[in-house]
């Protein structure tokens, strides 16, 4: 049983069309994330599966019930706003306890509900304090708990960590994918943060400009972006993107492209092999970590494609050293192992994982 | 000794420096002490005169130091002294003011925050227009509603009536209560309203558990906006009621122009202070709370 269906939703202010068509199905107990660029929608998106933003076509069934018009207490959800919402003249107990109450769950039922979740979350020692005694990591946990003590069909969370330092965003991302492994509950996370969706997410939807461009598994949303957006969107330092031209070497499909020195590069393409009309022109999709330094042992191995490139900047972060290099007029970077990194003005003999490349094709924008 | 020196050298310019601030805060803090007491002469000319006997006022001038001391005025002008015919001092109208401000007050405050409330977190189609035709309210002067007023509690029956003047003034006063209200209700985040709302709370729940909870700095400065407007108010007082039914501004007036053509100067001094003594108790005891609440806006 699925526990939140989308079917064609949209959503106008206006004349201005923020949604335009989303379709969105969640099983029973998946993590899904929302992630895209700000004023993608995906905050919209999740208020009106939430009820606090009207739906202006479109159909939002949450478990076996069509929800377009049932007020946002009736909709057997729970919410943890970026913000954290917390109510600040109510002690942790008292947020709490105010959903509870609002709905009448006995006496006996709320206390154990309360001590069952500050045990969870390890909130105990914070129960009598006011939201502003407390730090940021502590908020963001009660706003979890206010969120936990019901036992709602669906939880929402809207870009819960983006208000914490790096340090903290980590920790509490961990937290939240323990959280969820333990409770089982269908999630819809909105996030601006790639990291963040590929590591909890059991699917993604990656959203641009209203409209769901992919929605998949972490893994194939990274290998295999369904456009060009997506590849950029994904990933960091981003993928890069290499104007091509497609050929054949020794009858084989290739991709051919211009580097610096006047001369040009030939790969050969070594994933699927669709009809691929030599002359086309391509978009070839190479992720940084998918280049490495040339040596004599990976000649050996299939997918290897090889060219040099002049280095023009390296940026060592500590586990990886990042490179930019220059193909013609692009650049392109790249993400070693420190033992191989190169130097300034170097010029690099580069190994190229063909395996992994993407081609898109340039007028669609589309994975060819 | 020689780092001595050296410091003094060097302690040159901050002496003047220092010299200079020292005596912009002579010049600061001796205007300020100038215009306090061009400010306070009058309260305390009207203390001293209370006290005074009237022949030593007679004979000195309103302005001078008090050479008498005595209690009687002031039983006078609560309990005995004849205004306008009647021989009862300001107690009369002094609990027909209290009558007429306290529930206007409570009533306007009580309704401009719901009206508040409403306007920053229920929005509806039209409600900003809304918002905009309350202010109008706010830049209105009282005189135009005088004769509609007039007309109106006649026809409802509450003309020269302490209930007549409760009205008016809550009605008056909505504006300014809405407008307070509804901007300082716009900076408590929306979030945690749509909170609210799924935690399964409703209209009036949201407002007496999560709104109420955080009013009181702007409580405080409507209540006392409106407790000292309305007391103060003398225009409708004279206009809409008259005799027995007046408050006690209106009855003021008619104390310093009516009857004799003895000036007691004592008993009006006296009965001046009793008019002024609530609004003065609400500043001293609220006044901290109203420059904080004015100028506090956003909610942490």
């Amino acid at each position: 049983m699925s526990s939140l269906t989308i079917r064609n939703l949209r959503k106008n202010f206006g004349a201005v069309e923020v949604l335009k068509g989303i379709d969105l199905e969640a099983r029973a107990g998946e993590f899904i994330a929302l992630v895209g660029p700000s004023g993608c929608g995906k905050s919209t998106l999740l208020a009106m599966i939430a009820g606090l933003e009207s739906v202006t076509s479109g159909e939002i069934w949450i478990g076996d019930r069509l929800v377009n018009s049932v007020a946002p207490k009736d909709r057997d959800i729970a919410m943890v706003f970026q913000s954290y919402a917390l109510y600040p003249t109510m002690t942790v107990r008292e947020n709490m306890l105010f959903g509870m109450e609002s709905r009448g769950v006995p006496k006996p039922q709320q206390q154990e509900a309360i001590a069952r979740v500050a045990a969870l979350l390890q909130i105990e020692a914070l129960l009598n304090r006011k939201p502003g005694q407390l730090s940021g990591g502590q908020r963001q946990r009660v706003a979890m708990g206010r969120a936990l003590v019901r036992d709602p069909l669906l939880f929402l969370f809207d870009e819960p960590l983006s208000n914490l330092d790096a340090k903290l965003r980590v920790d509490m991302r961990t937290e939240i994918k323990k959280l969820h492994h333990r409770v089982g509950k269908t999630t819809i996370y909105v996030t601006h943060d790639q990291v963040e969706a590929m590591t909890l997410a059991s699917r993604i939807a990656v959203m641009h400009q209203g409209e769901v461009q992919q929605f998949d598994e972490p893994e194939v949303v990274y290998n295999r972006p369904a456009n060009i957006f997506v590849a950029g969107f994904m990933g960091s330092p981003a993928m890069n993107f290499i104007a091509a031209e497609l050929t054949t070497i020794d009858g084989k499909p290739a991709v051919t492209f211009p580097l610096a020195n006047g001369r040009t590069a030939a790969l050969a393409l070594h994933n699927g092999a669709a009809d691929r009309a030599s002359g086309k022109q391509v978009v070839l999709g190479i992720r940084p970590e998918h280049l490495s330094r040339h040596n004599p042992e990976l000649a050996g191995k299939g997918g290897i494609a090889t060219l040099t490139a002049p280095v023009e900047v390296v940026e060592p972060t500590g586990a990886e050293t990042m490179a930019v290099m220059r193909f013609g007029e692009l650049e392109v970077v790249g993400r070693f192992a420190p033992a191989e990194a190169p130097r300034m003005g170097e010029d690099m003999p580069l190994a190229v994982d063909m395996t992994h490349a993407c081609l898109f094709d340039p007028a669609t924008q589309r994975l060819i | 000794m020689a780092d001595a020196v050296l410091e003094q050298t060097v302690d040159h310019e901050a002496a003047v420096a220092g010299r200079r601030r020292f005596w912009s805060r002579v010049l600061i803090y001796g205007l300020l002490a100038i215009f306090s007491l061009v400010y306070i002469v009058p309260l305390f000319v009207v203390v001293f005169n209370s006290f005074r006997d009237l022949p030593e006022i007679s004979r000195n001038g309103l302005i001078a130091i008090p050479q008498s001391f005595r209690l009687d005025a002031w039983p006078q002008a609560w309990d005995t002294y004849c205004i306008g015919g009647a021989c009862e001092g300001m107690k009369r109208y002094f609990f027909n003011s209290l009558m007429m401000t306290i529930p206007a007050t409570i009533i306007s405050t009580a309704l401009g925050m719901i009206n508040g409330y409403i306007l920053s977190k229920w929005r509806f189609r039209g409600s900003e227009v809304l918002f905009t035709c309350m202010l109008l309210g706010v830049f209105m002067p009282g005189q135009i509603s005088l004769l509609p007023w007039a007309f109106l509690l006649g026809k409802i029956g509450l003309n020269n009536s302490v209930y007549g003047l409760i009205l008016v003034h809550v009605i008056q006063g909505l504006s300014f209560t809405t407008l307070f209200c509804r901007n300082y209700y716009v900076n408590i985040p929306d979030d945690l309203i749509k909170a609210a709302r799924i935690d399964g709370a409703g209209f009036w729940r949201i407002f007496w558990k999560i709104v109420l909870p955080l009013s009181p700095p702007i409580l405080i400065v409507t209540v006392i906006w409106q407790f000292t407007g309305i007391w103060n108010e003398y225009l409708f007082g004279v206009v809409l009621n008259s005799g027995a039914q007046q408050p006690i501004t209106a009855a003021l007036v008619a104390l310093s122009t009516g009857g004799t053509n003895v000036r007691v100067f004592d008993v009006m001094s006296a009965a001046v202070l009793i008019g002024a003594l609530p609004p003065l108790l609400v500043y001293f005891f609220g006044g901290k709370y109203f420059v904080r609440g004015l100028t506090q806006g956003a909610i942490k």
